[in-house]
C-alpha cells in the first residue's frame, strides 16, 4: 500500500511554554512599584526557580511579564534595541513610559493579527516630569491605565487585597502590601513561588532589587486537614 | 446483498483548544440626536470575563470639533481603529485644508469596516456629532460596516436592556403620550444619566463612570458622571 | 550662462572636490522669497516673505503645518517642499500611532536630511531644490533648525533663508543674543522686522507676510491674511523703527 506524506499544517504558538505567573504593579506617593516571583514553570513542573522577570527600558521604566518567557525575553531584547537606538539619537529626547506602553500595544496587537502571539500579559511601569505611570498590555493587545494592576492569577487573589490597600501608601507601606498580595498568591496559586523580585520608579529613577525570599505561614486553621472523607483525622 | 455495518469508534473526538484573537471587553455606548445637538456617551468600565480590569478606559473619542466616535468590544480593535480614524482624520485636514464633516466620518468608518470583512473589528460603533446643517446626527454600525443614520442608536453589553426604552422615551412608541416639545439638551442629558444609572444595574459590564460628550453649534463638552462601581 | 564642466551630475566630482548639482541646488534657496525663524525660551517663531507672479495671482504659500508641534518655512522650489511636508506629516502621524506621542524635532529633521542626502549621490535622482526651516517644539523645548538641499541640518537660534536674507541675518546677528528671554509679541516683532529687511520695498503687509507660532502650550498655528494684522500692526509703533530706517538710509552698510 502506497501512504503519500501530508504536510501537517503550519502552526505558531499556540500555548506558552514555560510561564510566569501573576505581576503585581501599584502607584504609591511619588512613585511606582512592580513586584512578581521568580518561578519559570513548565506546565505544573516547577522547573525554573530564579527567572528575573522585570526589564529595566531606559532610564524611566520597568517592564514586567507574565505568560511565557521566551517571549518576553524577546520582547525584552526588542526594548533594549529600542532604547538603544533612543539614546544614540543624543538629543536629549527620551521615550516615556507611556511611548513604550503604546508601543507594546502596537506589537502584540500587529503579532495577533498574524495570529503568532507573544503569550504575555505586560506591566509597564516608569515615573515621568513628576507623574507616576503604570499600564498594563496583553497579548491580543488590550491597553488600560490604572492606579492597580494585576494579571494572570494575581487578578483574581491579589487585586481585591491591592484595591483595599489603596495608593496613599509610602514606598515601605506599598513593598509590605506587594509582599503580602504575593505571600497570599503563593497559598492558592501552585505555579507561584516564595522568591520574590520587587522593582521602584521614582523620581529618583529606575531600582530593581535582587530576588529574596518571603516567609510563610501554614498554621491557619484553613489549611490544617481535619477532616479526611468524612472521618476526623 | 447489505453492506457489513462498520464499525463506530468509542474514542472520544480530540478536543482542540487555540488561540482567540478576540476578547469581549463589555460596555455600552450610547448616542442622542437632538435638532441643534448631539449627546454621545459610553460607560468607562473595562472588563473581562467576570474580572474588572479598569474602571477608567475611555470608549469615546472625539474625531473632529464637532464629531465623536464610541466603541465598545474589544479594546484591542477599539484603540485600533480610534488610533486609525484620527489618523485618516489628520490626512484628510492637511490636505483639503478644513474638517471632515460627521457623514463623511460615518462613511469612513463604514468603509474602514468593511475593509477588515473577513478579519473584523470585533467593536460596536456610534458616531454622533452635528451635520453640515448643524443639525444632530447619530450613526449606528455593525462589526462590518453596515451603517444607518439614525435619531438615536445604543450599542454594547447594555444595548438590549436600553433600545427598547428609548424606542418608548425617545421616539414615542408604544404610547400615547407625546409630548407637543422636542425634548432639550440638557433634560436629553439627564435621560442619558438615568439611562446608564439604570443599565449599571443590570448590566455586570456597565458601571464606574459614564463619559459623556455634548455637542453643539459652540464645540464640544465633555461631562464625566459616575456610576456604581460593583 | 557660465557652465562647468563637472556639473553634468551629482555623482561627478569637480576636481575642486565639488558637487556642483548640489550646490545649484542650493543656490535654489537663495533664490526663493525669504523667510525667517526665531525662538526665545518658550516659543518658536516663522515668518516669511510671499511673492506673487502677478496682480491677478494669489499669494504663494510659504509656510506649511506639520503636526501640532511642528512647521516648516520653505525656499526655494514649492513644489519640492510640498512633497517633503507630505512625508514629514505622514512621518509624525506614524510616530503618533505607534507612541500616541509627537516626535521629537531633530529626530524628523534628520530624517529629512537623510532623505536629501540620498538625492547628492545617485545618478538618477535630483537633489531637492528647497530649504527648510523647522520651528518645532519637544521635550527639550523650541527648536528651530535649517535643512539644506545638500543633505545638512543645523540648529539655530535664528535663522534666515532665501532671497535678501543677508539683510535679515545682519539685523538677527545684532539681536539674536536677548531673544531667549523675550516675551511672545517681542519675539515675533523681531521675526517680522528681520523679515521686512528682506523685502524689496521694505513693505511687508497682511497680504505678503505670513507669521507662524509654536510653543509651550501653543499648538503650531499660521496666521496669513487679516489674521496676520495683528503682528504686522506692532511694527507700526515707534520703537521697532530701528531696523526699518536703516533699511532706508544705510542699507549699503549693512551689505
Amino acid at each position: 500500500m502506497k501512504t503519500k506524506p501530508v504536510a501537517e499544517p503550519s502552526t505558531r504558538t499556540q500555548q506558552p511554554i514555560v510561564t510566569g505567573t501573576g505581576v503585581l504593579g501599584i502607584k504609591y506617593n511619588g512613585g511606582v512599584m512592580l513586584a512578581c516571583d521568580t518561578l519559570g514553570s513548565y506546565g505544573s513542573l516547577a522547573r525554573f526557580r530564579t527567572v528575573k522577570r522585570l526589564e529595566k527600558v531606559g532610564d524611566f521604566t520597568v517592564v514586567g511579564a507574565s505568560g511565557d518567557l521566551s517571549d518576553f525575553q524577546k520582547i525584552s531584547s526588542m526594548l533594549r534595541e529600542m532604547s538603544t537606538s533612543d539614546s544614540a539619537y543624543d538629543d536629549g529626547c527620551n521615550m516615556t513610559p507611556r511611548d513604550i506602553h503604546q508601543y507594546l500595544g502596537r506589537v502584540m496587537y500587529n503579532r495577533r493579527n498574524k495570529f503568532d502571539p507573544l503569550w504575555n500579559e505586560l506591566v509597564v511601569a516608569g515615573f515621568r516630569d513628576g507623574k507616576p505611570f503604570l499600564g498594563a498590555v496583553d497579548l491580543i493587545g488590550t491597553m488600560y491605565e490604572d492606579d492597580i494592576i494585576a494579571t494572570s492569577f494575581g487578578n483574581y487573589v491579589c487585586l481585591p487585597l491591592m484595591r483595599k490597600a489603596g495608593t496613599n501608601l509610602s514606598k515601605e507601606e506599598a513593598k509590605q502590601v506587594m509582599e503580602n498580595c504575593l505571600r497570599v498568591l503563593y497559598y492558592r496559586n501552585t505555579k507561584s513561588s516564595t522568591k520574590i523580585q520587587i522593582a521602584t520608579v521614582s523620581a529618583e529613577g529606575v531600582e530593581i532589587g535582587e530576588p529574596f525570599e518571603i516567609s510563610t505561614y501554614w498554621g491557619y486553621s484553613a489549611f490544617q486537614h481535619t477532616e479526611y472523607h468524612g472521618k476526623r483525622l | 446483498m447489505q453492506a457489513p455495518q462498520l464499525p463506530t469508534s468509542q474514542v472520544e473526538q480530540p478536543k482542540e483548544s487555540r488561540f482567540s484573537p478576540y476578547q469581549n471587553n463589555g460596555g455600552t455606548c450610547l448616542a442622542l440626536a437632538g435638532a441643534d445637538f448631539c449627546i454621545i456617551a459610553a460607560d468607562s468600565r473595562l472588563s473581562l470575563g467576570y474580572s474588572i480590569l479598569s474602571r477608567n478606559t475611555p470608549k469615546v473619542a472625539q474625531l473632529t470639533t464637532k464629531t465623536c466616535i464610541a466603541s465598545s468590544g474589544c479594546n484591542a480593535d477599539m484603540v485600533t481603529l480610534q488610533k486609525y480614524l484620527k489618523f485618516k482624520i489628520q490626512m484628510y485636514l492637511h490636505q483639503h485644508g478644513k474638517e471632515m464633516s460627521t457623514p463623511a466620518v460615518a462613511q469612513m468608518l463604514a468603509t474602514t469596516l468593511y475593509h477588515r470583512r473577513f478579519f473584523p473589528y470585533y467593536t460596536f460603533n456610534i458616531v454622533g456629532g452635528l451635520d453640515q446643517n448643524g443639525e444632530g446626527c447619530v450613526f449606528s454600525y455593525d462589526a462590518i460596516g453596515c451603517f444607518e443614520r439614525l435619531k438615536y442608536t445604543v450599542s454594547g453589553s447594555g444595548h438590549a436592556l436600553i433600545e427598547p426604552f428609548l424606542d418608548n422615551l425617545v421616539a414615542y412608541k408604544n404610547t400615547d403620550n407625546k409630548p407637543t416639545i422636542e425634548r432639550s439638551c440638557d433634560e436629553t442629558l439627564e435621560l442619558v444619566k438615568d439611562i446608564f444609572s439604570s443599565a449599571g444595574e443590570r448590566d455586570i459590564y456597565t458601571g464606574d463612570f459614564v463619559d459623556i460628550y455634548i455637542i453643539d453649534k459652540n464645540g464640544t463638552r465633555y461631562e464625566q458622571f459616575p456610576l456604581k462601581k460593583d | 550662462m557660465f557652465r562647468n564642466q563637472y556639473d553634468t551630475d551629482v555623482t561627478t566630482w569637480s576636481p575642486q572636490g565639488r558637487i556642483h548639482q548640489v550646490e545649484y541646488a542650493m543656490e535654489a534657496v537663495k533664490q526663493g522669497s525669504a523667510c525667517v525663524g526665531v525662538k526665545s525660551k518658550t516659543h518658536a517663531v516663522l515668518t516669511a516673505l510671499k511673492r506673487s507672479t502677478n496682480d491677478m495671482s494669489s499669494y504663494q504659500k510659504k509656510i506649511f503645518k506639520v503636526d501640532e508641534h511642528m512647521g516648516i518655512a520653505i525656499s526655494g522650489l514649492t513644489a519640492d517642499a510640498r512633497s517633503l511636508c507630505m512625508y514629514m506629516r505622514t512621518e509624525c502621524l506614524q510616530h503618533k500611532y505607534v507612541y500616541e506621542s509627537p516626535v521629537p524635532v531633530q529626530r524628523l529633521v534628520i530624517d529629512i536630511a537623510d532623505k536629501c542626502q540620498g538625492c547628492t549621490q545617485s545618478a538618477s535622482a535630483r537633489p531637492y531644490g528647497v530649504g527648510l526651516l523647522v520651528a518645532g517644539m519637544d521635550q527639550t523645548g523650541p527648536h528651530v533648525y535649517y535643512n539644506c538641499p545638500s543633505g545638512n541640518y543645523y540648529e539655530y537660534k535664528a535663522m534666515t533663508i532665501g532671497a535678501r536674507s543677508q539683510a535679515a541675518k545682519t539685523y538677527l546677528e545684532k539681536h539674536f543674543a536677548s531673544f531667549e528671554n523675550l516675551e511672545l509679541k517681542d519675539l515675533v516683532k523681531h521675526a517680522l522686522t528681520a523679515l521686512k529687511e528682506t523685502s524689496q520695498n521694505g513693505d511687508i503687509n497682511a497680504k505678503n507676510a505670513s507669521v507662524a507660532i509654536v510653543g509651550i502650550d501653543h499648538p503650531f498655528t499660521t496666521y496669513d491674511e487679516e489674521n496676520v494684522q495683528q503682528f504686522i500692526d506692532l511694527l507700526d509703533k515707534d520703537e521697532i523703527s530701528e531696523g526699518a530706517t536703516k533699511t532706508e538710509t544705510d542699507t549699503a552698510m549693512q551689505e
